[in-house]
């Protein structure tokens, strides 16, 4: 469903190139779900923004159910790949109701039976018709991630791009919100791709990750591996050991790496 | 701003059910909910009545005798206010009541026009520019920079030498001359919005840009260009006001505060009420937008939760 | 043992008024602390932040803060004025906040902040500031302190942001310090260096220290003890290593809630609140 192949993203300083991603290559087979994990600057969010054509790709290919794509699409392309971003706050516009964030995206569309529509789609993401009249600032932020999930299921698309969904959730919201997703991509066959610094999130949704470091990608495993800790590189083991927590007998080692 | 405090419970509750059950409902419990943050702001609330007051005085100009606004009656000049002449007279014996009142339609239009005009064309030209970044963005901020850089009453000198003393010219050379503050407000507020998720989920959307500029930005830099506007509103008058001085703007015998305090100007000492009281005019409605533009940036605010 | 504990609180409630009555954000809590390192976990609105700033007396108006007993080492701090209790602020407690980008001044070179917080409470010279800052700059481990004194913050990365941070709020030898998230704008192994920073210099100096987190699971490793807040509440309170044993429906709801790599697609436990557990 997605191939992306030696694709290259450069950011310019004044005349000055700076890579943010160096040569990727991945592919993600329709209906499973792809994570990218890593730190900020390790150019995950990028690659994501390439695949959503906000931005357009230096170098290499971006193949979409077959096709080659830049940044520049057709609206009946867009459709097809829509995006769950990471703040709830910055991602609603601040003076529509729900109602119209949803109704938006069906009516640039040209869909029929938009009113249907935004029901159902408020239905599926577990929010009831109170909801729908309210602004954003009087909702929580689960909810407010759920009305940008709706919003991108409502052009029912076939890839759902996912950008740190639940980092700016409580952990309690954020069980829901991971529910949710699985349950919707079953529902949805959706193919996934997840950026995330959490490999906990990662393992929960996706059946394959690449781990990227600098506008790298040093490790693709399954998750299999994963949840055995079957990792080869040593950045992938020391993201691993660092999402166990603390680690006081490591403590020597950790301030030598300083 | 409508006044919508509701003296039925009925609709009040209805303003402020917790659950909405309509878009319009949504909007309007928006606007009730501004309007009792505006509510709470004594000051903001006593230039609402000034601008209401002015607006209505516009409204009933013939019930309030401004009809009277050019008779000329020489035999009764420069009286001191009384019974019979609230305000006095002028030299040429007009009830300066009646042409204060007058003047205020004068007034309106000022504000009206100058409204319409800058507002839209800042907006237009800051948020294109902001949006589109680039040549775009270039040449379009230094168009405006062009139009900052006239002087205002050397440029409404130039427009009445070019074509006639008037308060539509007036009005024009104030406009050209006062929009580009909007354009740059506008842009600078564009260029933080641009990069915001529901800016790029619009675009994945499919959204055009003239969608995403008109439904998505415009709704946003709306706020501070009224907030902007009304607080300008008070230069707005002074200068008009300023030009009708020198003689560039409103001619005689037009009712317009400005060209009354300069009529007035003769007299100042022996009959102070023909120039004071319109410049007092000037003052008060001037003082009302500022304070109504303090409430607004108030109630405004996007930071407002 | 007859001396008293570093910390003494009891009956500490902190409410804001606003528009449809009061907010209470703490409600009627009570510890105390020792020269430990004690973990506040809670999620968003728990109250685990406005209790760190009710301690230092950084609550903002027109919140009110109001306890039975609040002492630091045997001081009262409910009896000291206004400034007395800013003479205490950064010279016997020590606050690090989430985000060094907003907690440095940006037009201040780093190493000058750290030697201002030094001269402030200790009165010292400024050569002797100067060398006591680079010292404490060395402690949390930057590489050439004399290069670094002089750039300023926005030269620097957030993790080295942070360690500055750290550097000056130790700097005049607090004997509590509050840390409210101070890593969670950090990337996961960043966050593991400053931690480790951290916890050398409290071992090192016999200082307490109040970690204030979402993230149980950093808690649980790095803490000795653990309050657990909900709705303004201590819920619970453990010891770090019996966090798996905890009983309250809250904390087991929270642990149950937290996906884990070993687990895969699995479907998680959702939280259902109780509002008994705002009943004191």
């Amino acid at each position: 469903m997605i191939e992306v192949a030696k694709l290259s993203v450069n950011f310019w300083a004044g005349r000055t190139p700076i890579p943010a991603v160096k040569r990727v290559d991945f592919t993600v087979a329709a209906g499973s779900a792809f994570g990218l994990v890593g730190e900020s600057g390790s150019g995950k969010t990028t690659v994501l923004r390439v695949l959503a054509g906000l931005i357009p790709p230096s170098g290499g290919t971006v193949r979409l159910a077959g096709e080659p794509v830049g940044a520049q699409r057709s609206r009946p392309r867009r459709r097809r790949v829509q995006m769950v971003f990471q703040d709830p706050y910055g991602a609603l516009h601040p003076r529509h109701v729900v109602d119209s964030i949803l109704a938006e995206p069906a009516e640039i569309q040209g869909l029929d039976a938009v009113d249907q529509r935004v029901a159902r789609a408020l239905a599926e993401v577990g929010l009831g018709p109170e909801h729908r009249f309210r602004y954003p600032h009087q909702l929580s932020g689960g909810q407010r991630q759920r009305v940008a999930i709706a919003r991108a299921l409502i052009l029912e698309p076939s890839i759902l791009l996912l950008d740190e969904p639940t980092s700016a959730l409580d952990v309690s919201v954020q069980a829901e919100i991971l529910n949710l997703l699985n349950r919707l991509r079953a529902e949805h066959r959706l193919t996934i791709v997840l950026v995330s610094h959490d490999l906990a999130v990662i393992a929960n949704i996706c059946d394959r990750l690449a781990v990227m470091r600098q506008g790298e990608i040093v490790e693709t495993l399954e998750l299999e591996h994963l949840r055995r800790g079957v990792s080869t590189h040593p950045y992938t083991q020391q993201l691993l050991r660092a999402s166990e927590g603390f680690d006081r007998a490591g403590l020597a080692q950790i301030l030598e790496s300083t | 701003m409508s006044v919508t405090a509701a003296p039925k419970p009925s609709l009040r509750a209805w303003l402020l059910a917790e659950v909405p059950r309509s878009r319009r409902q949504a909007r309007l419990a928006g606007w009730y909910a501004a309007w009792l943050v505006f509510r709470a702001n004594r000051l903001a609330l006593s230039g609402l009545f000034i601008i209401v007051l002015l607006v209505v005085t516009a409204a009933l100009v013939p019930l309030l005798g401004g009809g009277a606004a050019f008779d000329q009656d020489l035999t009764r000049r420069l009286l001191p206010p009384s019974a019979a002449h609230w305000f006095g007279t002028d030299d040429l014996g007009r009830d300066i009541f009646a042409r204060v009142v007058a003047g205020s339609r004068v007034t309106l239009l000022i504000v009206g026009l100058v409204a319409v005009t800058v507002g839209p064309i800042g907006l237009l030209i800051g948020t294109v520019a902001g949006y589109a970044g680039g040549v775009v963005d270039m040449v379009l901020m230094r168009i405006t920079d062009i139009f900052m850089a006239f002087p205002r009453l050397i440029l409404a000198l130039a427009f009445v030498a070019a074509l006639k003393p008037g308060i539509e010219n007036a009005v024009l050379a104030i406009s050209i001359t006062s929009w580009p503050p909007y354009a740059r407000v506008a842009r600078a507020e564009t260029i933080t919005l641009r990069e915001s998720e529901f800016i790029m989920a619009a675009k994945l959307q499919g959204a055009s840009m003239a969608r995403i500029l008109w439904r998505h930005i415009v709704p946003l830099c709306l706020s501070s260009v009224i907030v902007r506007l009304t607080l300008d509103m008070a230069g707005v008058i002074l200068t008009a006001a300023g030009l009708g001085f020198l003689g560039l703007g409103a001619q005689p015998p037009t009712p317009e505060w400005g060209a009354m305090v300069a009529a007035g100007r003769g007299f100042i000492i022996d009959q102070w009420w023909v120039a004071t009281i319109p410049g007092a005019a000037i003052f008060i409605v001037s003082l009302g937008f500022n304070l109504l533009g303090d409430g607004l940036r108030d109630v405004l605010d996007p930071k407002r939760g | 043992m007859s001396a008293p504990p570093l910390l003494e609180i009891a009956g500490l409630s902190v409410t804001f008024p606003s528009r449809s009555g009061k907010v209470h954000a703490v409600r009627d809590i009570g510890f105390t602390l020792g020269r430990e390192r004690l973990g506040i976990v809670g999620e968003s609105g728990s109250g685990k932040s406005t209790t760190g700033r009710a301690i230092l007396g950084l609550v903002p108006p027109p919140g009110l803060v109001s306890a039975r007993r609040l002492a630091l080492n045997g001081t009262d701090l409910l009896a000291l004025g206004a400034r007395e209790r800013r003479a205490i602020r950064g010279k016997r407690i020590s606050m690090v906040m989430q985000d060094p980008k907003y907690s440095l001044n940006p037009v201040m070179k780093v190493g000058h902040q750290i030697a201002e917080a030094y001269l402030i409470h200790t009165g010292a010279s400024h050569a002797a500031a100067r060398l006591k800052a680079i010292e404490m700059m060395r402690a949390v481990r930057i590489r050439d302190p004399e290069l670094v004194y002089d750039l300023y913050p926005h030269q620097v990365s957030g993790g080295m942001g942070q360690r500055i941070m750290i550097a000056e709020m130790l700097v005049a030898e607090p004997e509590l310090l509050i840390a409210d998230e101070p890593t969670s704008a950090l990337d996961v192994t960043v966050q593991l260096q400053v931690l480790a920073i951290i916890d050398q210099l409290i071992t090192g100096r016999g200082m307490g220290l109040i970690f204030i987190s979402h993230n149980l699971n950093l808690v649980a490793s790095f803490c000795d003890r653990i309050l657990i807040m909900y709705g303004g509440r201590i819920v619970e309170s453990c010891a770090a290593g019996a966090l798996h044993e905890a009983c309250h429906p809250y904390t087991r709801g929270l642990l149950a809630a937290l996906p884990r790599v070993a687990d895969g697609h699995r479907r998680l436990p959702v939280l259902t609140r109780d509002p008994v557990w705002l009943l004191p």
